[in-house]
């Protein structure tokens, strides 16, 4: 018997090592670092910074017509972002799992939710995503797969958001690849948003956290329509050629319009040698500098 | 207890060749060198994807622009004193080259196998070169014997995940020391020479077919960073050299 004993507690070692496939444990709060885009993850970019951003003729357009006003609208305040707002938003996560209750077993993985994102639920049961036909809501459909230690979560079915808190659009077609690579206490997320309708190419944000012990809240509907100065009915709008702001990141930055407007080429090296000879560094930062203890 | 004894020996059958595996997943023998043992593989050309913090990196930010970085009052004094002219007047023109910042630099890299040890990367932009070194030996170019340098002194490793005895996946793991003092930023935010970088190197393949390297990277420097300073860079591999354009430190640009 106690060699029975010495075997069993052997083999249970062994399985605990040793699992027969390399998964990780995600579950916890994790707190945002935001050591990058501060300023758009926090109160929001400059309204005519699309930089960086793979636009096409249409998404460009969309984002020129856009007031911000248009967040005030009766029918837009309790609009939930799409899942995109994990790399576009400041905030921290809370991940835990759902388990089979009988086998133990990882059904889902949950990201939980802000005030303006509904929580995402990565399914782990080898579901299928539900058919093209429907319907589309902020939260969208997503399904995940392991490669080893690093977890791909898919989503699709997602309504029409915001991709940059200025006014770039994602349609509804766009779909969101979210990869979680873990090293030790700290989570990278890598998120690529394709979207054939406003894009012309993938769009990709990396954002990290730590592991904190300090229990990250997680928050949800419902929310309360208020009055914020748009009367029901209106939409907020500029028309073409119309943008007020179209020029802001040139007056502050010197940033020139051919790279604040975006554009696939915006995103790689070779493009400074475009806007080279047109750029001349401002004497001095005058808005949004950061500085110590100032939450930068 | 037949039957339990029975499949108690086959697990712990099953087991055990994953216990007998030696360092870096060789058969038996002695252990592999790094080169043979990497479960990615991060060799070739690859371009940045500058989608974040583009304003300061892109093009040269405005003097006592700080935003997203968590100084230290000595580095904001240091930083309101950055004088490009004066840099590249001593010859600190690649002051914002150094390890801890070269990959925030909008550019393309080259990564190839030094020897079976050794990693190296190289950039167009700034022409740097790095070297990352497995196991205790050490190979010629880049190293601080002369003292701190721009580069520093680079360990690596890798992080092999498997499923059973085999690796389905893995990262490389550098950490660089003995640094010559530079910048974070091209406008003067600054670390010191006591700073430590850590940097993990991880693939993902988009839906598309492309490939990303990610690189999660945290600056240590209790000097002029009230925390460690933690990001992360994007890069698509490329397949082949087009677009690699070799340019000299810039101080201003």
């Amino acid at each position: 018997m106690t060699r029975n004993k010495t075997i069993l507690g052997l083999a249970v070692l062994l399985c605990v090592a040793f699992p027969a496939l390399a998964e990780i444990d995600l579950s916890g709060s994790w707190t945002s670092k935001n050591h990058e885009d501060n300023l758009e993850r926090g109160a929001g970019p400059n309204p005519d910074d699309w930089a960086g951003l793979p636009f096409n003729d249409a998404g460009r357009a969309k984002a020129l017509s856009f007031s911000q006003s248009t967040i005030s609208m009766p029918e837009r305040i309790c609009w939930f972002q799409t899942q995109w707002h994990i790399a576009a938003g400041p905030f921290s996560l809370k991940i835990w799992s759902e388990n089979d209750p009988l086998t133990g077993k990882i059904n889902a993985w949950v990201l939980g939710g802000w005030e303006t994102r509904a929580p995402m639920t990565i399914w782990m049961d080898g579901r299928p995503h539900p058919s093209k036909n429907a319907p589309h809501d902020q939260t969208g459909f997503t399904t995940g797969t392991w490669n080893g230690d690093v977890l791909t979560a898919y989503t699709t079915h997602i309504k029409t958001g915001y991709i940059r808190r200025n006014g770039a659009a994602s349609s509804d077609q766009a779909t969101i690849t979210t990869t979680f690579i873990r090293h030790g206490d700290m989570l990278t997320l890598a998120l690529v948003m394709e979207d054939p309708t406003y894009l012309t190419e993938p769009y990709i944000l990396t954002r990290s956290y730590m592991s904190t012990p300090t229990p990250v809240a997680v928050a949800g509907p419902p929310c309360i329509v208020g009055f914020e100065g748009v009367e029901s009915g209106r939409v907020p709008h500029y028309l073409p050629g119309k943008n007020p702001f179209v020029d802001e990141m040139d007056k502050i930055y010197h940033i020139p319009r051919e790279a604040s407007l975006g554009g696939a080429e915006t995103m790689y090296p070779a493009f400074r040698d475009k806007i080279k000879d047109k750029f001349v560094m401002p004497t001095k930062c005058t808005r949004n500098c950061g500085a110590p203890g100032a939450g930068n | 207890m037949r039957h339990l004894n029975k499949f108690l020996g086959l697990t712990i059958a099953m087991a055990l060749p994953i216990l007998a595996q030696p360092p870096f997943g060789g058969r038996g023998g002695p252990p592999q060198v790094a080169k043979a043992a990497a479960p990615i593989d991060l060799t070739g050309y690859w371009v940045s994807i500058v989608t974040e913090d583009w304003r300061y990196r892109m093009v040269t930010p405005a003097p006592g622009d700080y935003q997203s970085v968590p100084m230290t009052a000595a580095a904001v004094k240091i930083a309101d004193a950055w004088d490009p002219a004066k840099d590249e007047a001593a010859g600190d023109q690649c002051k914002s080259y150094g390890a801890p910042a070269i990959l925030r630099v909008p550019e393309h890299l080259h990564i190839t196998w030094q020897d079976d040890q050794t990693l190296r990367m190289d950039t167009d932009a700034g022409k740097q070169t790095r070297i990352f070194h497995f196991g205790a030996g050490k190979s010629a170019g880049g190293d601080s014997e002369a003292g701190p340098s721009l580069q520093g002194d680079s360990r690596a490793q890798w992080e092999i995940q498997r499923a059973g005895p085999q690796p389905v996946n893995g990262t490389l793991k550098v950490t660089t020391n003995h640094l010559k003092a530079g910048y974070l930023r091209k406008n003067g935010v600054p670390y010191s020479e006591n700073a430590n970088l850590v940097e993990y190197y991880d693939l993902v393949k988009e839906r598309n077919g492309d490939v990303l390297m990610v690189v999660t990277i945290v600056v240590t420097d209790p000097m002029y960073l009230r925390e460690p300073f933690i990001i992360s860079s994007h890069f698509k591999k490329l397949a082949d050299d087009t677009g690699w354009k070799p340019s000299e430190c810039s101080a201003k640009w």
